[in-house]
């Protein structure tokens, strides 16, 4: 029962449908950048939720920390000091982690049956029990988002707290942020709630204000709201029009018959590899492609 | 806080000024996120600092660290200048109308009755001119030049636009459009509220920049309004409670305070506090000191206390001087103390000169340290390499360390900065052998009194009759000793317009300080806390949420002292009629029908005094009125008065150059000494907290110290770029009291000031680390600080001080 | 088109999950996919606070154990009071850490003593520490207690040992502590409103 109680829209290569009669609604969560003061709580209720803590880093002369996300940071603050208007400092602190993509790169790209699980709220979710450490996943997202584990060679990301929603309560990222920069609901609302935003910005002086919510990829199951929506990239390199990797988008299209038999032998070895020998180790050599 | 949290959403204007609500009061923040999203607020930060406060602001203005004082009597001289003033609250709710004694003056930097040599006033000059009846003599016309409102004009007619620039740095522009959002409150239907917190206390004229800002909210008429008030937000969850309760040298709980030498006859000592009325018809309600008092007494000292014996005034301890901190660490330094208790407390890490402060630990005989955490003090006496470098075979202080239980430890309430207090519950048990605060103070004590009985010793009496009526002697219950405080009656108490009516029988819990009595019929450990437990019940522990006004009011979630009221002064968020000055945020009106006030809160005002009676809304004070001159209350002068900070980066005051730092502040022959100058360190060293951190605690809590794991300065790109210095360089700050290694941010939200003609850079020094902890470990930040304190609260001078830095 | 090692993976990526693994006849039954179990079904929630700034934040604590008798409760989890009107339900970073700080590795679990010139602790027992400690203040208050002042007036006081009191210590500690400090006619007392 578990596939059906769950309400499964997609999984990772896997051709059989899902159960699928049940409609859901389509969640969303919020992310308001000009009310975000970056305090980092959503990253402490992330860890705390999903039990993970990071090693003790360094300073390395920012904000940001941990300096990256990792297989045990899902989620962090990153921070820019901009002046899009000369002397006219800002600090735009964006909460980056998982954008459960409704076209979510990572399951496409990913081989591994049920490693990837999109629900139909619209949650991303991985299962770490399927995942076979091949990092397709990682370079199948435009955003750069998943992180292999050098412990168990599994890949990790924000849940958006499925086990939470599951049970009927917000995210905990949600739940904390102090001032209300993070909120949850239906992707309605979201939007409806982000509007109202964009025009309390556009009447305090930012004029391209707006709504954070890519179609490259189907739009998002997490939104932002911008100051500057006409140039994300002032965010830490938000992506300005992302989509899903060239490859995989083409892979979808005309190359498919002609190489279907070709993947499918590079998959059987992969899979049988997995059987036979265990959990992939990454080696170094494709580590060091799949850093960004 | 004069309001309280949510209250702030009712603001047009948020100023945060003299803190940093964002980052160390996060969650009380987001009522300024709602205030802008539902009440299109305006938010501005005056800081040093670009903070992540301003990152969400409308307006950001920088400030010299230290010039606060110039910079909101400039702000005072333009609401004057511009008329932006509420002319009717100012006449009829301060003392702007009352007529000062000719003798007060201010004349170059100094007011009137300076001693130079003992750095204090003689303050008999600051009062106001009395006629026959003892009543103040007034001016309505506001025409004598002697009124406090000219006297005021006078003052800070010297604080002109150029000379505000010129001491505090901040941009003509940028001073003018701050002066013009906050003076768009001065009409009845706006509200500015002011959010401050240690950026201002910790100056050594931190007391005065709050009284200044108090000024600048009585002139708009913002004081008592919702979405008003001066709003300290304290820094520790208890600090307000443990203030409350009078865990200060000279207080007694409630805000009574300790006799001093002099004071030997207890009559003499009552009247002088219990203050008599200074205009006609006011309240003065201190004039009911002794009902608290002996009601205090009653509940230490049980039967022993009598109507006889002065209620034990005698067994209560007189004061010579003050003996705040930093006296008793000069006192420590210098041999003169044996023995040193740190209660949840670190103080090697929170004082100012940290060199001292481990000199004096280790002249002691004995520390005692309760905590739950492994803190520095306890370890003052073991090598940490460069952190802590000291011989313990040299240190001889016993040390014991006793460990304590934590908040999910213990059941127990606290005093949120909204003067709630709530209760909460215990969770899981401490861990191995920790005991809980109070059972270690218990067992402290009945050991103490056991060798008492069988010894004798040193005027046993106060121990030995100590009322310790605690069903486990060892172990008061939370509930036991909040019963104590809340207080109950020890005869019948009687209604004083009908006495054979009982309000609360022999035994019962009281239902407030009303019911308190002087003739020993009442104990009570804290009359402002009386209310919190009564015979209803532990009114701390209510949940009920509902804000039946939508003002954010909810008055049956806890408790709020006194009374349950959640704004203070609410009298005046009325006019004289008893009319709401804004009906849309309406918190009590004049009923005429009733004959009452009523509202959504507890009004700060007799019940039936009605409107014609013309109760000043202040009742605390004998003027019935706030003061915008403070009389004798301060020990700095009755109106607020920039002086630099005793490392000034300017060498000079540009308002007085004879006078530079504040005359009568804090601060001890050895630790002048101790006192950079500009020429060796040239730049302001200020230190603050981080979000991520909460003081000194949050570097042995795991998920903190992944937030934020390793010391850092930081600093403006010029001077980096002066200095030599990358973001991420290890760097050398110093001050003439010592040095820390840290690593250097470089960034934009810090930028160099133009004061007085110089090019002023601040270098920015979190507190958070030290040689304990799971963060990474770093130097005490308190290394570099100067050990002088503020005039009136003797804070340290934390904000404010000179350092120099290098790359390393 | 060139095509790097990197845009390999990427390439194959998509083709594998378009259709190879159902030609290895890998069945979407055995891909099982079920949300991590929610953690606090059965946990015993408790209301507290939070013990470190003074928004007063309520707080719910989440501890393993119903309270049975043979059960030792242990909290597992700590998030914001959703009915509390001031925080709402959210927490700040040191708030939503809490957890971390019950359980920090630097948590005193003993009372220990120093000796003079020692550079150890060593453990003692609670009724050694109090006899101990008393002992001292005894001494020291015997020894230094002033009465009354060279020119004859009634003071009462005890200078030579002070005493700071916690700020997260709640009102019924504090009120305690005065109550007793002051019975020895303690001054040299303080707290953190300054610092």
């Amino acid at each position: 029962m578990a596939l059906q109680s769950l309400d499964i829209k997609r999984r990772s290569a896997t051709t059989t449908p899902p159960p699928g009669v049940r409609k859901t609604v389509e969640l969303a969560k919020l992310i308001d950048i000009s009310k975000c003061i970056g305090c980092k709580a959503c990253q402490a209720a992330c860890m705390e939720w999903n039990d993970l803590r990071d090693e003790v880093g360094t300073t390395t002369g920012v904000y940001d920390n941990p300096r990256d996300l990792n297989e045990k940071t899902w989620t962090l603050m990153r921070y820019a000091e901009v002046e899009p208007e000369r002397g006219k400092l800002e600090w735009l602190i964006r909460k980056d982690g998982c954008m459960h993509c409704a076209d979510p790169g990572c399951l496409k790209a990913c081989p591994a049956p049920g490693a990837v699980i999109q629900y139909s709220n619209g949650i991303v979710d991985f299962h770490e029990e399927n995942c076979i450490g091949c990092g397709y996943c990682v370079t199948g997202c435009p955003f750069n988002i998943p992180r292999l584990s050098r412990e168990d060679s599994k890949v990790y990301k924000c849940t958006l707290c499925s086990d939470r929603v599951a049970a009927g309560l917000e995210p905990a990222c949600v739940k904390t942020c102090p001032t209300g920069a993070i909120l949850f609901g239906t992707k309605e609302d979201m939007l409806h709630h982000a509007a109202g935003r964009v025009t309390d910005l556009k009447s305090r002086g930012f004029a391209k204000a707006g709504i954070y919510d890519p179609q490259g990829v189907g739009g998002t199951h997490v939104l932002y709201v911008l100051q500057h929506a006409d140039k994300p990239d002032l965010y830490c390199g938000l992506p300005s029009d992302p989509s899903i990797g060239p490859m995989v988008s083409l892979w979808k299209g005309a190359v498919k018959p002609l190489t279907s038999l070709a993947f499918g032998m590079i998959a059987a070895g992969a899979f049988f590899h997995y059987v036979i020998k265990g959990p992939n180790r990454v080696s170094e050599e494709i580590e060091k492609e799949l850093e960004p | 806080m004069t309001n309280h949290w949510v209250d702030i959403k009712n603001a047009d204007i948020v100023v945060v000024m003299g803190g940093n609500a964002a980052e160390a009061h996060p969650c009380g923040f987001k009522w300024v996120t709602e205030a802008k999203a539902h009440n299109n607020a305006k938010l501005i930060v005056v800081d040093p600092r670009f903070t992540r406060s301003a990152a969400v602001a409308d307006y950001y203005a920088p400030i010299r660290s230290g010039s606060d004082i110039a910079f909101l009597g400039g702000v005072i001289n333009y609401l004057l200048t511009h008329d932006k003033i509420q002319h009717e609250y100012v006449k009829k709710f301060t003392d702007a109308t009352f007529l000062v004694s000719d003798g007060y003056r201010f004349e170059n930097g100094l007011f009137s009755g300076y001693d130079k040599d003992k750095r204090s006033y003689d303050k008999t000059s600051w009062g106001y001119q009395k006629g026959a009846d003892g009543f103040v003599l007034t001016d309505d016309t506001l025409q004598n030049p002697r009124c406090v409102f000219n006297l005021l004009k006078q003052h800070y007619a010297r604080y002109t636009v150029d000379m505000v620039v010129r001491v505090t740095g901040t941009p003509k522009e940028q001073f003018l459009k701050v002066c013009e959002m906050i003076a768009s409150t001065s009409v009845p239907d706006k509200t500015a509220t002011f959010l401050y917190a240690l950026g201002w206390t910790q100056h050594s004229t931190g007391t005065q920049m709050i009284r200044t800002t108090a000024m600048v909210q009585l002139l708009l008429g913002n004081i008592g309004m919702a979405g008003g008030g001066v709003n300290a937000l304290r820094g520790h969850s208890n600090i307000q409670g443990l203030t409350d309760l009078g865990l200060l040298s000279n207080l007694l709980p409630g805000y009574l305070t300790l006799a001093g030498d002099k004071e030997q006859d207890f009559k003499a000592f009552l009247d002088k506090r219990a203050s008599k009325p200074l205009r006609p018809g006011q309240m003065s309600f201190w004039q009911n000191y002794p009902a608290f008092h002996v009601s205090l007494m009653k509940s230490w000292y049980g039967d022993a206390a009598t109507l006889d014996n002065d209620w034990c005034y005698e067994w209560l301890p007189k004061l010579d001087k003050l003996y705040d901190v930093l006296q008793v660490f000069e006192m420590m330094h210098q041999g003169q103390l044996n023995g040193y208790f740190a209660q949840g407390f670190n103080p090697l890490a929170a004082f100012p000169d940290k060199a001292k402060i481990g000199a004096a630990l280790a002249k002691l005989k004995y520390l005692v340290v309760i905590d739950p955490l492994a803190t520095e003090t306890s370890e003052f006496w073991k090598n940490f390499g460069e952190f802590n470098d000291v011989d313990p075979a040299k240190i001889q202080t016993e040390v014991f360390r006793l460990p304590s239980g934590c908040f999910a430890e213990e059941d127990g309430s606290l005093v949120s900065s909204s003067r709630v207090l709530q209760w909460h519950y215990k969770g899981a048990d401490a861990p191995a052998e920790a005991r809980g605060d109070a059972e270690i103070i218990a067992g402290l004590f009945l050991k103490l009194r056991e060798m008492y009985r069988k010894e004798g010793g040193a005027f046993p009496a106060p121990i030995l009759n100590l009322n310790w009526p605690y069903m486990i002697p060892a172990s008061p219950s939370p509930d036991e000793l909040a019963r104590e405080y809340n207080g109950k009656a020890l005869a019948d108490v009687t209604d004083p317009k009908d006495p054979a009516k009982v309000l609360a029988k022999t035994g019962e819990q009281l239902a407030g300080f009303a019911q308190l009595r002087n003739d020993g019929s009442t104990a009570c450990g804290c009359w402002i806390f009386s209310g919190a437990w009564t015979q209803a019940g532990n009114l701390m522990a209510r949940r009920d949420n509902s804000d039946p006004s939508g003002l954010g009011n909810t008055p049956n979630w806890a408790f709020a002292w006194p009374a349950n009221r959640r704004i203070i002064y609410n009298r005046a968020s009325c006019d004289s009629a008893g009319k709401p000055w804004d009906p849309k945020r309406k918190v009590i009106s004049w009923d005429s029908k009733s004959q009452k006030w009523q509202g959504m809160d507890i009004p700060d005002m007799r019940p039936d005094a009605a409107p014609e009676q013309n109760v000043g809304p202040f009742i605390m004070n004998p003027e019935g009125v706030a003061r915008l001159f403070g009389v004798d209350k301060l020990a700095d002068g009755p109106f607020p008065e920039h002086y630099e900070p005793f490392e000034t980066p300017l060498d000079t005051n540009p308002l007085h150059p004879g006078v530079v730092s504040n005359p009568a502040a804090r601060v001890f022959k050895g630790d002048l000494a101790a006192l950079g100058t500009s020429k060796d360190f040239p730049y302001i060293g200020t230190t603050y907290r981080l979000t991520e951190h909460f003081h000194f605690w949050t570097k042995h809590v795991n998920i903190n110290a992944i937030l934020q794991p390793e010391q850092f300065v930081e600093i403006d790109e010029e001077l980096a770029g002066k200095k030599g210095i990358k973001s991420g360089d290890h760097v050398k700050v110093s001050s003439k009291r010592g040095h820390i290694k840290a690593v250097a941010v470089v960034t934009k939200r810090l930028k160099a000031l133009d004061v007085d003609g110089r090019r002023v850079h601040t270098v920015g020094i979190p507190i958070h680390w030290g040689f304990k902890g799971v963060a990474k470990n770093g130097y005490i930040a308190n290394t570099l600080t100067p050990f002088v304190g503020d005039a009136n609260s003797q804070t340290p001078e934390f904000k404010s001080f000179l350092v120099t830095i290098e790359k390393v | 088109m060139q095509v790097t090692r990197r845009q390999f993976f990427k390439f194959c990526a998509g083709g594998l999950g378009g259709s190879s693994v159902a030609m290895l006849g890998f069945s979407a039954g055995e891909a099982l996919a079920e949300v991590r179990s929610f953690k606090l079904t059965r946990t015993t929630e408790v209301r507290n606070t939070c013990p470190y700034c003074s928004v007063g934040c309520g707080l719910i604590m989440s501890s393993l154990g119903d309270r049975a008798k043979n059960a030792k409760s242990t909290i597992i989890h700590i998030e914001g009071d959703a009915d509390h009107p001031v925080n709402r339900g959210t927490l700040c970073p040191k708030g939503a850490g809490l957890l971390d700080f019950i359980y920090s590795p630097n948590r005193l679990k003993y009372p220990e003593y120093r000796a003079p010139g020692s550079n150890e602790w060593t453990r003692i027992s609670w009724d050694d520490a109090f006899s101990r400690i008393a002992r001292l203040m005894k001494n020291d208050r015997d020894k230094n207690f002033v009465a009354k002042t060279a020119d004859g007036l009634t003071v009462n006081r005890w200078l030579t040992t002070g005493f700071l009191a916690a700020s997260a210590a709640s009102n019924e500690t504090g009120y305690l502590t005065n109550k007793m400090l002051r019975s020895l006619g303690m001054i040299a007392l303080d707290n953190q409103a300054r610092v």
